[in-house]
């Protein structure tokens, strides 16, 4: 029997509850956020003891189906003031599922200054006061754990950024090669660090294989939708070939990719951080240019990137993350980028949040432009030890352009803007001012359709269409969020109708219900609603779904293009 | 070169670049369509996913003018 496990730090008590009826449907996002709108006060401090912390793994997870192994993790965003969720591989989402936990939730808030680890296994949940750990970034995190409690535990942990309570920090999640993928955006890992966890450990040992209601329906299924990901070129080929970093030259060559601090759209040195060099960097050097972020992917779009000398350097090295830094900052070695990815991961911060924010504090004259050893060493002695311009730093891109009076700040509700320049890409711009995230380009990824082609086309540079394909998108983003599924499920979704058919019945016959597509429509509009009503509720309004000013003052080139949508065409995203 | 010649530039991608080249700027005839040059690169029309002239989305019927930039990529994504 599924259940719900609360965790409460303020009294060090754990209570096991049954599922309520109306959560029986949710998983993944929709289920986070359902429970962070009913059970945390909108204005509470995110840091405070009125926040929770909800970990959920999707309808899907830990079942034979494709590429369905992403957990979910929701709290109000200490970044932006928003309800945020955000998800990720690696091996946590697949045990919760099989210790029949539906939703961890953390609550509370210890009076001591204590820090606790909390281990879950089928016996139960065990609270411990954490010592060896602190003040350790995730890397040794990762050794000690395994250490005390072998090499297949699954982990949710935070570095040295979430003990500061930094808006830079993320949660990391052990992948399958004890290396880590992010729960990333938003700060989430301070929330874990206000809640005095170190990390959260998990034990599978003993616990039953998930089986579906209906197991030759599944099945059969679940055969359809791993042939939609094989057959689409995409998923099929690009995306395990060239991983998502392909999108480098994409960007470079339709004038999209931020360069510089937002003030140009093409980056000259782009074919020094490009898929293809990445690739063939990999192959030279003995890396992987193939790996999956949790078990049972068949996209592989990960990869694991070796230095020079054939030692593994970083792993899960993507698009983002080599866009911020190399483009936005202008970093053109490959392997200062790798560094930093390495750097980054051990201290626990958010990679796009960091990137921006760097590209913010290059133009405040902190560091120079390019500088990839000043990022490293403002990363290592200022950031993960706290120093003053660390907290500085660490509070992320809307905080450091406001010390340093800084008008070109790539943000929306306090959010990093990622890798795609709004001006040049105008329904991307429609999901970073809507989502009730912040600017988050995954929650409604217009890309593919205004760049990639697929799903149709919508010319990128005009304002038709725009604000129907980012409703459309994140509509079926947030029911998607709420299945386990990677989000690149969308790209054959988006092409061959059987895809999303079969994801439907694989729901279906893993519970013994009917939905409908209109059903998992439904769902996504309703987790939508969910989220805005929190938003409203904590002080947002429609005047907080804008980009920043200088998109509209500013030209990019090599279109001249600029953000022209007014507040009224902006708001008809919500009309559904 | 005769007036009529038009010189283009042609950048290839991922798996485009294989047995090919990542840029070459050549000559075409006057009238060269862009369906054109990827039959002369000896690539399907369906193994394209993205064909940007200039930057901007371009169909294969196109005529090439002096000076144009044309990039193509197989069917790619990502993010």
């Amino acid at each position: 029997m599924e259940k719900i496990l609360r965790v409460n730090m303020s009294d060090l008590s754990v209570k096991t509850e049954d599922v309520p009826e109306a959560w029986k449907v949710h998983g993944g996002r929709g289920l986070t956020s359902t429970i962070i709108a009913q059970e945390v006060p909108p204005t509470c401090h995110p840091l405070g003891p009125n926040n929770k912390l909800v970990f959920a793994p999707g309808l899907l997870t830990g079942t034979s189906a494709a590429s369905s192994g992403r957990l979910s993790a929701g709290a109000k965003s200490p970044l932006t003031g928003t309800i945020k969720e955000c998800n990720a591989g690696g091996t946590v989402a697949r045990m919760l599922t099989r210790l029949e936990i539906k939703a961890l939730i953390i609550e509370g808030q210890p009076k001591d200054d204590c820090w606790y680890s909390v281990h879950v296994n089928k016996a139960g949940v065990t609270i411990q006061v954490e010592t060896e750990t602190i003040g350790l970034g995730n890397f040794a995190v990762v050794d000690k754990v395994e250490a005390r409690f072998g090499k297949t535990v699954g982990l949710l942990s935070i570095g040295q950024t979430g003990e500061f309570k930094m808006n830079l920090a993320n949660i990391s999640v052990k992948d399958p090669d004890s290396k880590l993928r992010s729960l990333g955006r938003g700060g989430l890992g301070a929330v874990m660090g206000s809640k005095r966890i170190k990390f959260i450990s998990f034990d599978e040992t003993g616990t039953p294989l998930v089986k579906a209601v209906d197991m030759e329906k599944f099945k059969e299924a679940g055969k359809r939708f791993a042939k939609a990901l094989t057959d689409h070129p995409v998923s099929g080929q690009g995306l395990p070939t060239y991983g998502t970093a392909i999108l480098v030259n994409i960007l470079h060559e339709a004038g999209g990719l931020p360069t510089r601090n937002f003030t140009v759209g093409q980056f000259a040195a782009h074919d020094k951080i490009s898929g293809e060099t990445i690739h063939d960097t990999i192959v030279a050097r003995g890396g992987k240019p193939k790996h999956g972020c949790h078990p049972g992917c068949v996209m592989q779009c990960s990869q694991v990137f070796n230095d020079a000398d054939g030692n593994y350097l970083t792993s899960g090295f993507e698009y983002e993350t080599i866009w911020a830094i190399g483009a936005d900052c202008c970093v053109e070695d490959l392997d200062d980028i790798a560094r930093i990815d390495s750097l980054m991961d051990d201290y626990g911060v958010d990679s796009i949040e960091t990137g921006v924010m760097f590209g913010v504090a290059m133009e405040a004259d902190i560091l120079p432009f390019g500088d990839g050893k000043g990022i490293m060493r403002m990363l290592t002695d200022d950031i993960a030890k706290g120093t003053p311009l660390g907290r500085i730093l660490g509070g992320g891109t809307a905080n450091v352009g406001r010390i340093y009076g800084i008008t070109r700040v790539p943000v929306v509700k306090g959010q990093g803007i990622p890798a795609y320049d709004p001006r040049a890409v105008k329904g991307i711009g429609i999901t970073y001012a809507t989502s009730p995230m912040g600017a988050d380009h995954t929650s409604g990824y217009s890309i593919a359709t205004n760049i990639l082609n697929v799903g149709g086309h919508v010319d990128p540079l005009k304002k038709d269409g725009q604000v129907e394909l980012s409703r459309n998108l994140q509509i079926a983003t947030a029911a998607v969020d709420s299945t386990g599924m990677c989000i690149f499920i969308a790209f054959p979704g988006l092409d061959i109708p059987d895809c999303l058919a079969a994801l439907v019945d694989m729901i279906n016959a893993r519970f013994g219900i009917s939905l409908t597509m209109d059903d998992v429509m439904n769902l996504g509009k309703y987790i939508l609603k969910t989220e805005r009503n929190f938003n409203i509720a904590a002080g947002f309004n429609n005047q907080h779904d804008r980009l920043p000013e200088f998109f509209e003052l500013e030209p990019i080139a090599p279109h001249n293009a600029i953000w022209d949508f007014t507040g009224a065409e902006i708001d008809a995203f919500w009309d559904f | 070169m005769s007036e009529a010649d038009t010189r283009i530039t042609v950048r290839l991608f991922a798996s485009f670049r294989k047995g090919r080249f990542i840029e070459a700027e050549e000559s075409y005839p006057g009238g060269t369509t862009i369906g054109d040059i990827i039959a002369g690169l000896d690539i399907t029309p369906k193994e394209v996913g993205i064909i940007l002239l200039n930057g901007r989305r371009a169909e294969p019927g196109q005529v090439l003018e002096e000076g144009a930039q044309l990039a193509l990529f197989p069917l790619l994504g990502g993010g």
